[in-house]
Formats: structure tokens, sequence, C-alpha cells
């Protein structure tokens, strides 16, 4: 696979949401709006890429039995320096994005990643597979993010283009559902024909 | 096996550790700071900001700022929590001696996004307490009161109300202490 | 009447999974039968409770008293996760039927969000139950644990009775699958809004 493909895949033919439908918990809770989105999916990527180039390091090192865990102190290592980066530094995204943060450990996209891809392959490739992956997933939740907002609130990131309220079950809790749900079928619609 | 795992934790554990160290006063200096802006948002400018003081009222204990011009206090910055739709809705309030409400700023809420977070958000709602006579009833208008609610949202707007309505009483018998 | 407040919070008006969204993954996962939903239900009600009760204690007594709260995330997932392979080997031996009905369900909890999220939840957010925040103790944090983890299942089985009849219609082909159960999920949801303001 060129180093192209392995950052482009995660795009379209391997697209973490709506083809592999992984990390379905800060998909549907932190796209309220486009920024959330984005901040949340940059987050992960963060993780992802760290702990992809981690894994692949050590991974021949690790007795097989061990593996899982051993994964899992890794990603729960880098995700409690995230927490520790944002709250230095970005304090108010942290808040908004709260809980979700401490749990990147348990999104199956990262762990996923560990055993499926950098378990087997080198650290350059390992890293560029988290890039992409972690670029695909920031895009399905910026798009998410930008579809509930404008039906919601009638602005894209924060910026209002019509006054007044919009649907507001769209940056409740059925909204997210039902945008995800919708989103699926017209992906379904253009990227399997 | 074990081995491996034990070391694989400890390692963590020390890099954990060391990260912690390093981003510990960072983290409390953002705090810090955002406390601090807020501060400055509700009280007016000029004059000496105090440490942080303790009160009582009504058996709740606040946290609060003095600003004081010459020897006398001007104006209060008053932290104050209150229930609000989702969870604890906690503002700065600024007030002035004579009980005028200077300025409020949230510093931490859980109201539903889209509707009762608006307390931090919506021009009609916020503006309002710039310069609240103490004249006008700390009540929002469904209840009888002087205060505008959001639109749709009148838990929150109740809760922040209150929150208000708490600052002001607590600086009222501080004034009268003094 | 504080308890019961927090059950009602979290069985409806909270829903861990359409109102918190937490634990989505084995909701859309393993909800084509009530059957599975039900055997899944189980597992996680039992390892929910359990897990908060373990993760509390060594929040409560190792790592606040030796100011290691910034090991919260990394130690919390290792308890979980051997407190399930645990929970996994006590089942075999002592009840063979048991672990026959949610046996498979429990390697997949380990990367549940919702109890790590409970987990953390009670031990870092301030609750408002009775009328002044705080934070839940122990037997308040169990029932709360419990109770969310009673409303995971209603919300789980009814999806599931849900999804069973679904798949006899004819579905639109682009709809057929996870499109029209994230729908079905939404409209529940909706449903689920209506409890929202009642404590």
């Amino acid at each position: 696979m060129s180093k192209l493909s392995l950052i482009t895949k995660g795009f379209i033919k391997e697209n973490p949401t709506f083809v592999l439908v992984l990390g379905m918990c800060p998909t549907l809770a932190t796209t309220s709006s486009a920024m959330n989105g984005l901040e949340m999916g940059l987050a992960t990527l963060f993780v992802l890429v760290l702990s992809n180039m981690v894994i692949s390091l050590i991974s021949p090192l690790v007795p097989d039995k061990v593996h899982i865990p051993v994964y899992i102190v890794v990603i729960a290592t880098f995700v409690t320096v995230l927490q520790f980066v944002m709250q230095a530094y970005t304090p108010s995204v942290y808040q908004t994005l709260g809980l979700f943060i401490p749990l990147i450990v348990v999104n199956c996209i990262v762990l996923g990643r560990a055993e499926a891809f950098a378990n087997k392959n080198g650290v350059l490739d390992s890293a560029l597979d988290g890039i992409g992956i972690g670029l695909g997933f920031t895009a399905s939740l910026t798009v998410i993010g930008i579809v509930r907002e404008i039906l919601g609130s009638g602005s894209i990131f924060g910026w209002k283009f019509i006054s007044g309220d919009g649907i507001l079950a769209f940056v409740m809790a059925p909204g997210a559902f039902l945008a995800l749900g919708y989103l699926m079928v017209l992906f379904n619609k253009l990227a399997k024909k | 096996m074990v081995l491996c795992l034990t070391a694989v934790c400890l390692i963590c554990a020390a890099i954990l550790g060391g990260v912690y160290a390093l981003t510990y006063n960072p983290i409390q200096a953002a705090n810090q700071k955002a406390l601090e802006s807020s501060i400055k948002v509700v009280l007016p400018q000029g004059g000496e900001l105090s440490d942080a003081l303790e009160a009582q009222s009504e058996g709740v204990s606040y946290q609060y700022y003095t600003l004081t011009e010459g020897d006398e206090v001007t104006a209060y910055a008053v932290k104050s929590t209150t229930i609000g739709f989702g969870g604890p809705l906690t503002l700065m309030v600024g007030v002035l001696a004579d009980g005028t409400v200077y300025n409020t700023s949230v510093l931490s809420h859980s109201e539903t996004p889209g509707l009762g977070a608006k307390c931090t958000t919506d021009e009609k709602f916020t503006s309002q307490w710039k310069g609240f006579s103490p004249d006008k009833s700390l009540k929002v208008t469904k209840d009888g009161g002087d205060v505008d609610a959001i639109t749709a949202s009148t838990i929150t707007s109740r809760a922040y109300t209150l929150a208000v309505s708490n600052a002001v009483a607590l600086v009222k018998s501080l004034a009268s202490n003094e | 009447m504080e308890i019961l407040l927090i059950i009602v919070s979290a069985i409806f008006v909270n829903n861990i999974l359409l109102a918190q969204f937490l634990g989505i993954c084995p909701f859309l996962g393993v909800s084509n039968k009530v059957s599975t939903a039900t055997g899944m239900s189980g597992a996680v009600c039992f390892v929910i409770t359990f897990a908060t009760l373990v993760t509390y204690l060594i929040n409560q007594y190792l790592l606040v008293p030796f100011g290691l709260e910034f090991l919260q995330t990394i130690a919390f997932i290792l308890v979980i996760a051997a407190l399930v392979q645990m929970v996994e080997i006590v089942l075999k031996k002592i009840s063979p039927s048991l672990y026959s009905a949610l046996g498979i369900f429990l390697p997949l909890i380990t990367t549940n969000c919702a109890v790590l999220g409970v987990a953390i939840t009670v031990v870092t957010k301030e609750f408002t139950f009775g009328g002044t925040a705080h934070m839940l103790n122990l037997g308040e944090s169990l029932v709360y644990a419990f109770a969310t983890a009673l409303g995971y299942g209603l919300a789980m089985i009814l999806f599931a009775g849900l999804r069973e009849h679904l798949s006899l219609n004819s579905v639109p082909k682009a709809f057929k699958g996870l499109p029209i159960a994230l729908i079905t999920a939404g409209i529940m949801a909706m449903a689920f809004l209506g409890f929202s303001g009642i404590c």
C-alpha cells in the first residue's frame, strides 16, 4: 500500500464512522456543533497517532498473552497526557468535551488500529495509518457537527446565518441519532454504488 | 509475562507522573487566569482586588473578592452556585457596594445546548444584568419579577436569577457589617 | 426520597444510552434479537455495579490519599479489565449456566464505555439530587450505577424488540441495517426526552 493511500483511505474506503462503524459514542455525543466535532476528532487523532507509533515499536517485545492489557495501558497513558495538556492550554475545550476525553481509552478505533495495523507494521506506516484514520474520523465528526449545527442552531462554526432558533431537537440527543442515520443513508447511496 | 505487564505499567505511571508535574503549573495558571478574567469582566475598572475571601450567608459559604479604592470597598465579586436544569450552575457576580449588579459571568454549567446553555451567549439575557438596579425585583417575569427569561428555558433562567439574588443578598449583609 | 430521585433520573431522564451516549457500540451491535440484548444487559448490569464499587474504593482509599488522581483513567481501565476477567473465571466455576448465558458478552464489556463512563462520572461529577450540589457517597454511587445499568437494559431491550419487528418489514435498500436502526434510536431518544425536567 502506498504511503499516500494510507492517509486517504480513512476518508472513504475505511471511514471509521460510516464504513467501519467504530467509536460511536463520541460521534453521537460531541457533534452538537461543528467546532465540537472537529475538536473531538483532533483529540482522537492525537491519541491514535502516538499510540499507533509506540505500539508498533513495542509490539515485538510484548508476549502474546498480555498484548491487549499492554496496549490499553499505552493508550490510557496518552489519553491522560492529552487530558493534562488540554487542561493546561485549552481549558474551555476540555470543559466542553468533558467525559469524552478520558473515554478515548475505550474508543474501539484506537484499540482496533493497534490490533489490526500497528502491531504488524513499522513506525512510519503506523503513524501514517493513525493520521489517515484519525483524519477520516475528524472529517466525519465535523460533517455530522456541521449538519446538526445548521439544522439545530442555524449557524456554521458559530457563524449565525439565520436569526432565531433552529430545530432544537438536532442539537439534543435525538438529533444525533437522526443526523448520523440519514448521513449514513447518503453515504451508502453515494459511496457504495 | 507478568513482568512485562508490570514493567509497562511502571513506565507508563512514571511518564504520567512526569507529565503531571510538568503540566501542574500551567493547569493552575490556566484555572487562575479563567477565574481572574471572569472577575475582571464583572467588576469596574481600577481599584485594588483582594485575595479570595470566605463568607457565610444562610448556612452556605461563598467565595468572594473585594475591590477597594482608597479605604472604601466599592464592589464585590461573588462566586455563586445554584442548581440549573442539567446540574450545578456557577456564576461570578459583580455587585457594587450599593447593591447594583455590575455584570455577571458564567464559570461553569451543564445546561442543555441550544436551550439553557444560551445563558452564556444570549445577548438579550446577559446584557440585562449590566447595572441591574437594586430597586428591581430579582425574579423572572413569570414569577412576578423584572428578569426577562431565556425563551423556553425558564428553569435555567430561574437558577441564574437565584444565583445573582443570593450574591446580592450576601453583598448587602457584608456591606451593612462594615 | 433522594435515592428515588437518583433512580428515576438515572433510568429515564439521563438514560445512559439515549441521553448520554455511553455504550453505544453494543447497543447497535448486539440488539438484533431480544434474547441477546437481554443477555448483554444482564452482563453490563453486573459489571457496571461491581466496577463502580471497586473503582470508587480504589479512588477513595488509594488514589486520593496519595495524591495520585492523575492515574485515574489508567487505573480504572485496568481494574475494569481485570474485573471482567475475574468475573468470567468465577462465573465459569460457580454457575456454568449463567456463564453460558453471559459468557460471550463479558470480553466485549471491557471496551464498553458505559462502564468506564459511570466509574469516572461518580468520582468526578457533582450531582444535584436533593437541592444541593454534592459528590455521591459510596451507597448513592452504587444505587446510581445500578439504576444506570437498569436504564441501559431498558433501552437496549426495547430497542431490540423494535429491531426484531423492523427486520420483518421491507426497508429501502440504502436504509437497511444500521441507518434505520439509528433513526429508530433517534425516535426513541425523542420519547425519552419527554422525561426531562421531572427531577
